[in-house]
């Protein structure tokens, strides 16, 4: 670890507390928000944001530990981008269902 | 320096996850619909795989991502089942 040159150590700390606070206001959202339709939004910021942060700082560190460059953390990043549009769809489309079913709104 | 750096970098991410999963937690248990309880239990899985990612920048190992790809992967197939039973009364339609 002693092998990190100063500004890379300064980035990846950035990096991460960015990664942390982000996550960590999408996940206040989701508990403080006051309906389904808003508190659908709130978490879609820590899966693509934060884990974007984490993965490029665990890029950054893993590419100058090891002197090549390393990018299989980008795989998970990919993942989330592609599969939570799907979720949000079936869930939005389920609560839009279900409330119509039930008879009141929002 | 640097190390000093990472580790309280590290230290306050983890932080951060562990209390948005603490919220997450508590969004779940107290949800007033299902769907809730679904984007929930997905967010709980988005912040845990953060932190695993997290620990193994921290320790420097290699298995740390491969869990944390594993639980991405479960947490997707999780939520879409779920969602998709709410959506239509069954998970694989005849």
């Amino acid at each position: 670890m002693n092998a990190l040159p100063i500004w890379a150590a300064l980035l990846v700390s950035a990096l991460l507390i960015v990664a942390g606070l982000v996550t960590l206001v999408g996940s206040l959202g989701l508990l403080r928000l006051r309906t389904f339709r808003e508190r659908m939004h709130a978490p879609t910021m820590g899966m693509t944001l934060g884990a974007f942060c984490v993965a490029l700082s665990a890029t950054i560190m893993a590419s100058l530990l090891q002197h090549r460059p390393i990018f299989h953390e980008w795989l998970i990043s990919l993942f989330l981008i592609l599969t939570s549009p799907v979720t949000a769809i079936l869930l939005m489309q389920s609560a839009r269902q279900r409330r119509s079913r039930s008879g009141k709104d929002s | 320096m640097s190390a000093f750096l990472l580790y309280w970098g590290a230290a306050f991410a983890l932080l951060c996850f562990t209390l948005g999963l603490a919220c997450a937690a508590i969004r779940l248990m107290r949800g007033p619909s299902a769907e809730d309880r679904i984007l929930a239990l997905d967010t709980m899985y988005i912040n845990s795989m953060l932190i695993l990612l997290v620990l193994g920048l921290r320790f420097e190992a290699g298995l740390y991502f491969d869990v944390a790809l594993l639980i991405a992967l479960f947490g997707f197939v999780g939520s879409a089942a779920l969602a998709k039973f709410l959506l239509r009364g069954e998970v694989i339609e005849p």
